[in-house]
């Protein structure tokens, strides 16, 4: 899983991004690592996530049973408690920060809870640097993204990137990402309603919908 | 995949969901269909869609008024007002698509979901990738364009032809029948997903070699590649080879992966050795 590894975008456009995960090596590290995982996810939450997931459900979820009424009124608020307590096997868990200073802080306190599982962070190369080196860790090893090869021109704008490449496995579609872009810019749907939408298609919960929703105001004419 | 057209109503909101736009409306029945060779199966319409489950006779009735008048009701864009869609039961070698673009199934060849690889995430504790290596995450088809096998064997191939080796936990590996050729199973070659993972490993000094034929092969291929290139931070922590390697060869280092260090085996032994990951020692 690269889920969070090839987002679009420039350095400085991922200030906002800061997404911390757990991870057990099969065969090394993963006996007992269920109840690891959910210690991970319960200090992450005490950091004021913007999101969190589990690999199989995310803080934003769709909902299978709606009344007509959501039409006019419905819920977008993070519900990170469902995503811990729906971890019941060995996965990937993940939390996403929209600040350097709640990633640290959430890193501190993973550290010290000393869980023995591997733990990464997705972010700039220098955000995660820093980020590492406030902790007073020293990095064991770097993935970098060398971007996108697209010599046929198959990829949309940067801006549809932008967003939909925030869901790394592909959930959230190219059209998807346009037709929020352009609700907003009508003022058909809030950046924050078109953000959750989008938020809503990522079953990890990778997706960051404080940044999207910044991208998407920035789309605005 | 598939819609059930009992239920379809044709809202349209179904269309822009598909991650490889293989939704339409047909306008002789006057329904949403799934272009079946181009569906991944990667679900995220049948889970990512909320559902209503409303009358299907009056929501068509209501839209149909609507139509008449000229109305227009914009409803909430990820929703299936009657809960259309039905998740079929796959066969070989269909299902293989669904186990490589739908993230939540987990790949039994290696018990991992998403695409079905720690990389370097484990790096810590699976000692994947050692000071002086260099491991590439290889992927194909994302954001959203897909990939068949077949152009992943292309892939493949080429990456063999210059003596790399292939990461073992691997799902894309598990699938090659002759690992030093780089060659897959026959009867998935036709078969198209989302996207999928090739890893592999070399020495610092054969970066270059692997990226060329990356971006050779990227030009014979239909699709989209992402390039994830890592490797292990010396004992201060830093990277003093691959990052200056690679900006020195014109890439822009963005972003990146950092695995912090705080994993280790806590497992009690059982005596199995897996220490080599790789298909064959490196080079």
């Amino acid at each position: 899983m690269t889920n969070t590894l090839h987002r679009y975008g420039n350095a400085k456009s991922f200030e906002d991004d800061y997404i911390i995960f757990a991870i057990p090596c099969k065969g090394k590290n993963d006996q007992g690592a269920v109840e690891k995982l959910k210690t991970f996810l319960e200090i992450c939450s005490r950091h004021d996530p913007v999101s969190a997931g589990n690999s199989e459900m995310g803080s934003y979820r769709p909902s299978m049973k709606l009344g007509p009424s959501v039409h006019w009124a419905r819920d977008t608020r993070p519900d990170h408690r469902s995503v811990i307590e729906a971890v019941h096997s060995m996965r990937t868990v993940a939390a996403v920060f929209d600040s350097r200073d709640k990633a640290e802080s959430c890193l501190r306190d993973v550290i010290a809870a000393d869980l023995g599982l591997s733990v990464n962070v997705a972010a700039s190369v220098e955000g995660a640097r820093e980020v590492a080196a406030a902790c007073g860790i020293k990095r064991h090893s770097v993935e970098y993204s060398l971007g996108f090869n697209d010599p046929h021109d198959r990829l949309p704008s940067g801006g549809v990137l932008q967003l939909s490449t925030m869901c790394g496995h592909g959930m959230v579609s190219s059209a998807l990402a346009a037709k929020m872009l352009d609700l907003v810019r009508e003022g058909r749907r809030s950046p924050h309603e078109a953000a959750v939408t989008l938020a809503r298609f990522c079953p990890c919960g990778a997706f960051n919908p404080v940044r999207a929703k910044r991208l998407l105001e920035e789309g605005r004419p | 995949m598939r819609i059930d057209p009992r239920k379809c109503v044709a809202c349209a909101n179904c269309i822009p969901v598909c991650p490889v736009g293989a939704i339409a409306i047909d306008p002789s029945i006057n329904r949403a269909m799934i272009d079946y060779d181009e569906c991944v199966e990667c679900s995220t319409c049948y889970r990512g869609m909320s559902q209503e489950h409303l009358n299907p006779s009056l929501i068509r009735a209501v839209r149909h008024v609507a139509k008449l008048f000229r109305f227009r009701f914009e409803p909430e864009p990820d929703v299936c007002p009657t809960a259309a869609f039905v998740l079929d039961e796959l066969e070989w070698p269909r299902i293989v698509r669904r186990v490589f673009s739908d993230p939540v199934v987990e790949h039994t060849s290696t018990g991992i979901h998403g695409r079905g690889t720690e990389e370097v995430k484990t790096n810590d504790v699976a000692k994947r990738i050692g000071r002086g290596e260099v491991g590439y995450v290889i992927e194909m088809g994302r954001p959203g364009v897909g990939v068949r096998f077949n152009e992943i064997q292309t892939m493949t191939s080429a990456l063999a032809e210059i003596g790399v080796v292939f990461e073992a936990k691997n799902p894309i590996t598990h699938l090659m029948t002759e690992v030093a050729k780089g060659k897959l199973r026959e009867d998935l070659l036709n078969e198209k997903i989302l996207s999928a993972i090739v890893e592999t490993r070399t020495t610092v000094d054969e970066v270059q070699a692997v990226l060329d034929t990356v971006d050779d092969v990227a030009r014979r291929i239909d699709t989209v590649v992402s390039v994830g290139v890592s490797t292990r931070c010396d004992e201060d922590g830093e990277d003093m080879e691959l990052a200056p390697l690679l900006t020195e060869l014109g890439y822009g280092l963005e972003r990146a992966k950092t695995n912090v260090g705080l994993g280790r085996a806590t497992n009690i032994p059982s005596g199995e050795d897996s220490s080599d990951e790789y298909a064959a020692p490196v080079r």
